[in-house]
């Protein structure tokens, strides 16, 4: 009979120790010990703001910024409470989100999508940020989404309106309060046809990217299923400051109708150009010709100048609008900066405010239960009149504004007027209208 | 036929701007041997010369209309432009109106001072440096004077436009006999061709028939010589860069009305600017003009639905290939000189 050196106190003593030893590193890991990714503490939440700092949209990044720092001030007690006091939902009451102080992070997207990556990979693996928001392009929120889906955080998108965000290129982790492309078709297509008639032939110029893609897509068959018959569709590079070869060859190509499919320094330097080959002024198939462009954003437009008089588009919001909940926030920005917020202003805004409100409605900030609590969601209050955060692939539905460019501003920030409020209904779709198949949501990702 | 004679006319406007930049470019080669990366932001400081301008003129007072409400619903505060008070509406209005071609008389001597500074402040301690080296400072430069504009005029283009008598666009077809709306050429565009065969055709006068023109070509040829003469070569060719400055500035001011400026407009011009610049040949003012309006007028070609739907990509490329071919069949460019950039 052997004897064993092992005691039981022995083995008792030493396998609590490796134990003990083991589970340290764990047990101080708080996100572990909560179940998901950057659990906060007690004292403090770190949202983490990626807007564009640097590059050409640097201005409607720090109209973003503005807005957060805005939304961070009335969630955490300060200021006039902004759109709080006009949300549908009251459990949010200026004490932080669930008791904790609101404290942020900013990242720079550069609006590249390997920027944008680094900047919210960094935010969440340094900073400790539970939920990263923001940007101002769809190829920018596409690459983050994804990040944040595989890192188990929420992403709320900021100004993308590609239909792929929530279509192809739909996460669970990933929810967009801006409009998209369909919804741009949907509400243009009808005024269109009211003012310029159903018997046109439309030239697209359309930006050699995803977005300028979808939005294409849309817009023509919109316009198709209005009568208009589409003759020529050109994609120019994204890089392209001078449209001249583009536009010289419309008037001449039977077309009476020019959409411009292009967003930012594109949309600003087609729109010069057409304007100077002198197509607002041309006849073509017996009707004046038109210029269109499907997504104004008013900091983009003021770099258009006058150009943009009389030509429609669509935006996600306009600080005129007269609801409450604009009211509040107009008169909350402007108070603190000294003028009206722009669209991705708004859009980010609202989205701090209902990540903040989900959070508290689920009472907790694991990724998946605030997920649950934004699908299905319904809500007013806050800008765009009652709105629905769609689970099916987190989409927010709510009406959509026509507007065409003021002939007669009456300062720089009077731009745009509003033509047509859009109900929500005629620009709703199925989920799996083909504008938008392709990918699936998937579950939701808590991380840790 | 017309689309041939519109496409033609749409690359003489563009190419006047590469012929323009390409011109300083080569000058400042030719004299200094120095590869100037930040030429594009002398462009791009010429335009936001324009665009101070237009705000200096702008310039306005607030006055309280009571009948009228802001954003926030406070009585508004409508601006009233000094040059009103002084002038009176009518004539505050034209000035105003007028600013893009005013700035040039604001944008020569401020671009020859920044020339000036620019090379005696930094450049010259680059002369013999390789041109690596050269590139890397020069590049760096650009950078930080973009990220100033940036700054100060933010990230967004800002509309200057041109006067109103030169807004829209006439009807070019119908006066050489094709059908109306053929071929549409906006007049300002017309302008900026005119005006850069008027810069060209001075910076040629200047060079071929004064006597500093004739020292500069001298130390061109042969720096070492005309040194030895008792000359000092050094500070005619500081005067070249300021004039090399000078031209790439005009060139931004009178662009602001054909594309909004921005603070990254000279990067969008530097790397084609430097084709055109080889594809001339190195040191070669006619080559760096010529080649200016051809690539010009090729990427316009290249631009239009019917090349860009047979020969998907060509409008990106045409440029580069060009530059290959020529390179290829002729090594100093069109119009290069032997020795240059050959050692």
């Amino acid at each position: 009979m052997s004897k064993s050196n092992f005691s039981r106190r022995g083995v008792l003593k030493t396998g609590a120790i490796a134990g003990a030893g083991l589970a340290l590193p764990t047990y101080l890991r708080a996100d572990a010990h909560a179940g998901f990714t950057n659990a906060p503490g007690d004292s403090e939440v770190i949202l983490g703001f990626n807007v564009p700092q640097t590059g050409p949209y640097a201005d409607e990044g720090a109209d973003e910024l503005r807005a957060y720092e805005l939304a961070v001030e009335h969630l955490n007690g300060g200021g006039d409470g902004g759109m709080l006091n006009t949300f549908s939902s009251k459990v949010l009451d200026g004490t932080g989100i669930l008791g904790r102080e609101v404290k942020y992070v900013t990242g720079d997207t550069q609006t590249k999508s390997d920027a944008a990556r680094a900047s919210a990979r960094s935010m969440i693996e340094k900073d400790g940020a539970i939920m990263i928001t923001g940007g101002s392009s769809s190829g920018v929120a596409v690459a983050v989404q994804a990040l944040c889906q595989e890192a188990g955080v929420i992403f709320m998108a900021g100004l993308t309106h590609s239909n792929d965000t929530t279509g192809k290129d739909k996460r669970a982790n990933g929810f967009r309060h801006f409009f998209n492309s369909y919804m741009t078709g949907a509400a243009l297509a009808p005024v269109l046809a009211a003012n310029y008639g159903t018997d046109r032939k439309a030239y697209h110029l359309t930006a050699d990217y995803n977005w300028g893609y979808t939005t294409e897509e849309a817009i023509r068959s919109s316009t198709e299923a209005m009568g208009w018959e589409t003759v020529n569709a050109v994609k120019t590079p994204l890089t392209q400051t001078d449209f001249s070869s583009y536009i010289a060859p419309v008037l001449n190509s039977g077309a009476d109708v020019l959409v411009l499919n292009h967003y930012g320094g594109n949309m600003v330097n087609s729109l010069t150009n057409a304007v100077q080959f002198g197509l607002r002024d041309a006849m073509a198939n017996g009707h004046n010709f038109e210029i269109v462009v499907p997504l104004y954003s008013r900091l983009m437009a003021r770099g258009a100048g006058a150009n943009v008089k009389g030509i429609f588009g669509s935006t996600n919001w306009h600080w005129s609008l007269q609801d409450e909940g604009s009211k509040a926030f107009v008169q909350s920005f402007g108070t603190k900066y000294g003028f009206p917020p722009s669209q991705a202003a708004h859009t980010t805004y609202v989205q701090t405010l209902l990540y903040a409100d989900a959070v508290t409605r689920a009472g907790s900030f694991n990724p998946c239960a605030v997920a649950e609590a934004l699908e299905d969601y319904e809500f007013d209050g806050l800008g765009n009149g009652k709105t629905l955060y769609r689970g099916d692939d987190h989409q927010c539905f709510k009406d959509v504004l026509v507007v065409k460019g003021k002939e007669n501003p009456e300062n720089e920030f009077d731009l745009l007027e509003i033509v047509e409020v859009t109900p929500v209904d005629q620009v709703t779709y199925d989920p799996n209208h083909p504008q938008f198949q392709g990918g699936a949501l998937g579950t939701c990702n808590p991380g840790a | 036929m017309d689309q041939f004679i519109l496409q033609i006319l749409n690359g003489l406007d563009k190419g006047s701007a590469y012929a323009l930049i390409a011109l300083g470019l080569t000058l400042i080669f030719g004299t200094l041997g120095v590869v100037n990366f930040a030429h594009g932001a002398l462009f791009m400081l010429g335009a936001f010369c324009a665009v101070t301008v237009s705000k200096l003129l702008s310039l306005s007072h607030k006055v309280v209309d009571d009948t009228r409400t802001d954003f926030l619903g406070n009585p508004m505060q409508v601006d009233v432009p000094y040059l009103h008070d002084w002038f009176g509406a009518a004539t505050g209005d034209t000035i105003i109106d007028w600013a893009v071609p005013i700035s040039i008389i604001f944008a020569i001597p401020v671009m020859v001072c920044i020339g000036f500074i620019m090379e005696r402040g930094l450049i010259k301690h680059f002369y013999k440096r390789p041109h690596a080296d050269q590139i890397l400072v020069t590049f760096g430069l650009a950078i930080v004077i973009q990220e100033v504009i940036k700054y100060y005029y933010g990230a967004n283009p800002i509309p200057t436009p041109a006067p109103s008598a030169f807004k829209g666009s006439f009807d070019f077809g119908v006066l050489i006999g094709f059908d109306v709306n053929a071929i549409i050429y906006p007049y300002w565009r017309l302008v900026y061709f005119f005006f850069s065969l008027v810069v060209i055709g001075a910076v040629f006068a200047f060079l071929q028939f004064t006597t500093f023109g004739m020292v500069v070509r001298a130390g061109m040829a042969d720096r070492e010589t005309v040194g030895l003469l008792g000359i000092d070569i050094d500070k005619r060719f500081t005067v070249m860069f300021g004039i090399a400055a000078a031209v790439a500035g005009l060139a931004g001011v009178m662009y602001v009305p054909i594309n909004p400026p921005n603070y990254h407009m000279g990067m969008d011009f530097l790397v084609l600017s430097f084709v055109v610049v080889v594809v001339g040949g190195m040191g070669s003012l006619p080559g760096a003009v010529a080649a200016g309006f051809l690539l010009g007028i090729l990427e316009s070609f290249a631009s239009t639905s019917w090349a860009v739907s047979n020969l998907p990509g060509i409008n990106q490329v045409i440029i580069y290939l060009v530059a290959i071919i020529i390179l290829l069949t002729r090594p100093r460019g069109l119009m290069g000189r032997k020795g240059v950039m050959e050692e």
